[in-house]
């Protein structure tokens, strides 16, 4: 293997997009690992976490709100509270909302459609661990596919998001109701990102847009330095 | 004892599902000018201690039935249900 940073991959009942996390990861030159919902402990040397994109737990009462009591969350939350980093994609952002390891919370899209689209997100800060080689404005087109991604937080959490820099992605036209049109957040300690965009599905130009590939990077970068003790 | 716990979207939060309910309301040709769609969860305690019922549905709604920062939910134990 290509010896780059231990990323644990979670899979929850229902995931699906795990097996593609693991194939991009690996094409950008991490080392990434399967993680059970039902363990209970990260192995030794996790440098990063990802949860992944699906419909875990079938989505049951409201989308990550069982997942977030699966045996494994308890193992990611330290490894969040301890400076690691995580990432949550689609249903893994749903997840990290529901576990309040990051704000707000993803509604049914407004028009009450499914959406399976390419679109452009822009970097809106770069005070993230994940932001490495990220600049303020920098356009990325990734596809997102999802009936509830509609991004919400009152007016005050928006501000404060906002004004602390923790609206990493905003996409640039409104495409599901999102408030302020924000694609992905970061906690407040920065090295929690979720975002409803797939960078796993927008790494291979062969396959379409690449730009998951700043994304995922911006991981392994976080993975690489060395935030976590022990 | 049973209860049931009802979950509705906060008001002035956007309800989707309402809104489309609506439209199809109106398709039949009902005139209404609103819909709200929440969830019911039927529920049944090994307790029979109402009040002890009533805080540990407080709690599991707060915990996991209902999303406090979008959703509402009211208890009806069962005499009053």
């Amino acid at each position: 293997m290509s010896g780059g940073p231990r990323i644990a991959v979670v899979t929850f009942p229902g995931s699906n997009d795990d097996g593609d996390a693991m194939l991009a990861l690996e094409l950008l030159g991490a080392e990434p690992f399967r993680v059970w919902h039902a363990d209970r402990a990260l192995p030794d040397r996790t440098a990063g976490v990802v949860l992944p994109g699906g419909f875990s737990y079938g989505d049951y009462l409201r989308c990550g709100a069982i997942a977030r009591f699966a045996p494994v969350m308890e193992a990611v939350g330290a490894f969040a509270d301890a400076g690691g980093p995580v990432l949550g994609i689609c249903n893994g952002f749903q997840i990290l909302c529901e576990a309040g390891l990051l704000p707000g919370v993803l509604r049914l899209n407004r028009q009450q459609q499914f959406i399976c689209a390419d679109v452009t997100v822009t970097v809106e800060s770069t005070s993230s661990a994940f932001a490495g080689t990220w600049e303020v404005g920098q356009e990325l087109v990734i596809p997102i596919k999802h009936g509830e991604g509609n991004w919400y937080g009152n007016a005050e959490l928006v501000a404060s998001l906002e004004a602390q820099g923790q609206v990493a992605f905003r996409y640039e036209t409104d495409v599901n109701g999102a408030v302020g049109r924000i694609a992905g957040v970061t906690n407040e300690a920065g090295n929690v990102l979720g975002l409803m965009p797939h960078p796993e599905h927008a790494v291979d130009a062969l396959l379409g847009p690449t730009g998951g590939v700043a994304v995922l990077e911006g991981l392994l970068a976080a993975a690489v330095a060395p935030a976590v003790a022990g | 004892m049973k209860a049931t716990v009802l979950i509705r979207p906060k008001q002035g939060i956007l309800d989707p599902q309402g809104e489309a309910v609506v439209g199809s309301l109106h398709k039949l040709g009902f005139p209404v000018t609103s819909a709200r769609v929440g969830r019911l969860v039927d529920v049944e305690l090994e307790t029979d201690n109402p009040v002890e019922a009533r805080a540990a549905l407080d709690r599991m709604s707060r915990e996991l039935l209902a999303n406090p920062l979008i959703e509402s939910f009211t208890i009806e134990l069962g005499d009053d249900a």
